[in-house]
């Protein structure tokens, strides 16, 4: 499980996020949602550890992180799996490569017990025969995939994913969803999910955290979104005409304001 | 303008501390290190090859055509283009051309790391990117120089020959005679050890322009750019306090 409690940050003077408390619980897929600029990115980045609140504290599994030596740091990062926007694998390394890396830098496996590792991960995620081919040879979900290969390699406890599913179709958005839900509940990791993609919202989103403007304005799930009373994540959520109708239907349907709870204000 | 220059030697400074740690695994710092001599250094090698000809040759000629006093001997030619090549070309020169070459290359792969987030994702696994990236290029290029300045002082001298060998502007034995008359072994040394000096300012210089890219592709080609021109502008710096030190 992984706490963040009041968490504030600033840029030059501006104050990009208004300490922000939420829990991200194990064997849940967790999502951070918002607009673009809304802070999201930064709040994930504070909870990594890429970047530094300057107020407030993230617990994992009740170890501050601010409060961790330089060793105990290092440790927890071989704990933590994380998925890139954009992947971030290593252009210079195969598919092979790119998943053998985390194993060949902190494991004490033989090459074998890597190899072998690896081709499982590879396996796991459904890229077979893509082993020895480049990330510039492989698409874009394809390179997701692989991205999702490395970050389980070590077993992670944590894993963290940046707007997964940004630059690929509907179908393949799906598919990487319903991985990083599968691979959560079978290796019970706290997995955090970025993403501003209703679809992955619906699908997938056991604890929803929605910020705007830099505060945590939402806490629920994907049951009862639909029927928050807050204006700004009603904004977001029902910006396309096509959730503006199952908004309709679904109050046609249920009646408004029933059924599932509305979430709750942090 | 200086407290801006003092703080960004600061920060380089600060950078080569991240860099010069104990590396996570030696086998692999080992295994990269090797790649780099063979990327940076080896890979050079054409490039020292053919400009070092090119301009042994014409200094050859220079000489020849500039030194035209009876009272010269005639093998001072030879022994001209050998005193430039061995005491300037082959060194601080060869090392403005290599920092082009080696010092965009470095810059430019690695802001297109910092842009894509594979610094990133090594720092979130816990592995100290600036050791692991950039340790190999410094010591691999390092380790290398001596090898192309020591090569770029024979291509030189080579060039020359093609002169004396293939016009009537100056004999082959005379320019034979002429560099190896009053040879010191000393400016090899001074040449050797200047581009152990050029070599680090390339390499360190170039990682640290990439290393803190912000922004996207258009950052990354300023950041090569920044790095060619601050590298270029070291190495003459560092040419004359060497000189001076190493030459009194």
């Amino acid at each position: 499980m992984i706490e963040a409690k009041n968490v504030s940050k600033w840029f030059d003077g501006t104050r990009v996020l208004h300490d922000i408390s939420a829990t991200f619980e194990t064997g849940k897929t967790n999502l951070i949602i918002g607009q673009s600029g809304s802070g999201k990115t930064v709040f994930m980045k504070c909870l990594i550890g890429l970047l530094t609140p300057e107020e407030g504290e993230i617990f994992y599994d009740g170890r501050p992180f601010k409060q961790m030596t330089d060793a105990q740091r290092r440790q927890l990062r071989t704990e933590i799996g994380m998925l890139f926007q954009g992947s971030a694998l290593f252009d210079n390394l195969t598919v092979l490569g790119n998943v053998m890396f985390p194993l060949m830098m902190f494991s004490k496996m033989s090459k074998a017990e890597q190899k072998e590792r690896a081709q499982f991960c590879i396996n796991r995620v459904g890229l077979e025969n893509a082993d020895n081919k480049y990330p510039s040879e492989i698409s874009g979900g394809m390179q997701k995939r692989v991205a999702i290969a490395r970050a389980i390699s070590l077993n992670p406890k944590y894993l963290f994913c940046d707007e997964p599913n940004s630059g690929l179709d509907p179908k393949t958005s799906i598919l990487i969803d319903q991985l990083l839900s599968d691979i959560t509940h079978e290796y019970k990791m706290t997995t955090v999910i970025n993403t501003h993609d209703m679809n992955s919202v619906l699908g997938i989103g056991e604890n929803i955290i929605f910020i705007n403007k830099g505060h945590c304005d939402w806490i629920g799930n994907d049951h009862n979104i639909f029927r928050s009373r807050s204006k700004a994540l009603n904004d977001f959520v029902f910006a396309s005409k096509l959730f503006q109708e199952v908004k309709i239907f679904l109050e046609r349907k249920y009646g408004a304001g029933e059924g599932g709870g509305e979430g709750r204000k942090p | 303008m200086i407290l801006s220059s003092i703080k960004t030697f600061g920060h380089y400074c600060m950078f080569l501390t991240q860099v010069f740690r104990i590396p996570d695994k030696w086998s692999v710092t080992l295994r990269n290190t090797v790649f780099e001599i063979s990327k940076l250094g080896v890979d050079s090698i054409p490039l020292v090859i053919i400009i070092s000809i090119f301009i042994g040759a014409v200094i050859c000629i220079q000489m020849t055509l500039n030194i035209v006093s009876p009272l010269v001997p005639s093998y001072s030619t030879g022994l001209a283009t050998r005193e430039i090549l061995l005491l300037e070309f082959s060194s601080s020169i060869l090392s403005l051309i290599l920092a082009g070459k080696v010092g965009s290359n470095i810059a430019s792969e690695i802001g297109t790391m910092r842009v894509t987030e594979q610094i990133d994702a090594l720092d979130i696994m816990g592995i100290n990117s600036a050791n692991y990236i950039v340790l190999p290029k410094i010591v691999g290029f390092v380790l290398f120089v001596p090898v192309l300045c020591i090569l770029s002082m024979f291509m030189g001298l080579f060039g020359g020959w093609l002169v004396a060998e293939f016009t009537t502007m100056i004999s082959v034995e005379n320019y034979i005679y002429g560099i190896q008359t009053m040879f010191s072994e000393w400016y090899v040394w001074y040449g050797i050890i200047k581009t152990y000096f050029f070599a680090f300012i390339i390499t360190s210089v170039a990682a640290y322009y990439g290393y803190y890219v912000k922004g996207g592709s258009l950052e990354v080609g300023k950041a090569s750019t920044n790095a060619v021109v601050s590298s270029s502008i070291l190495i003459l710096a560092a040419d004359v306090i060497l000189t001076k030190l190493l030459l009194q």
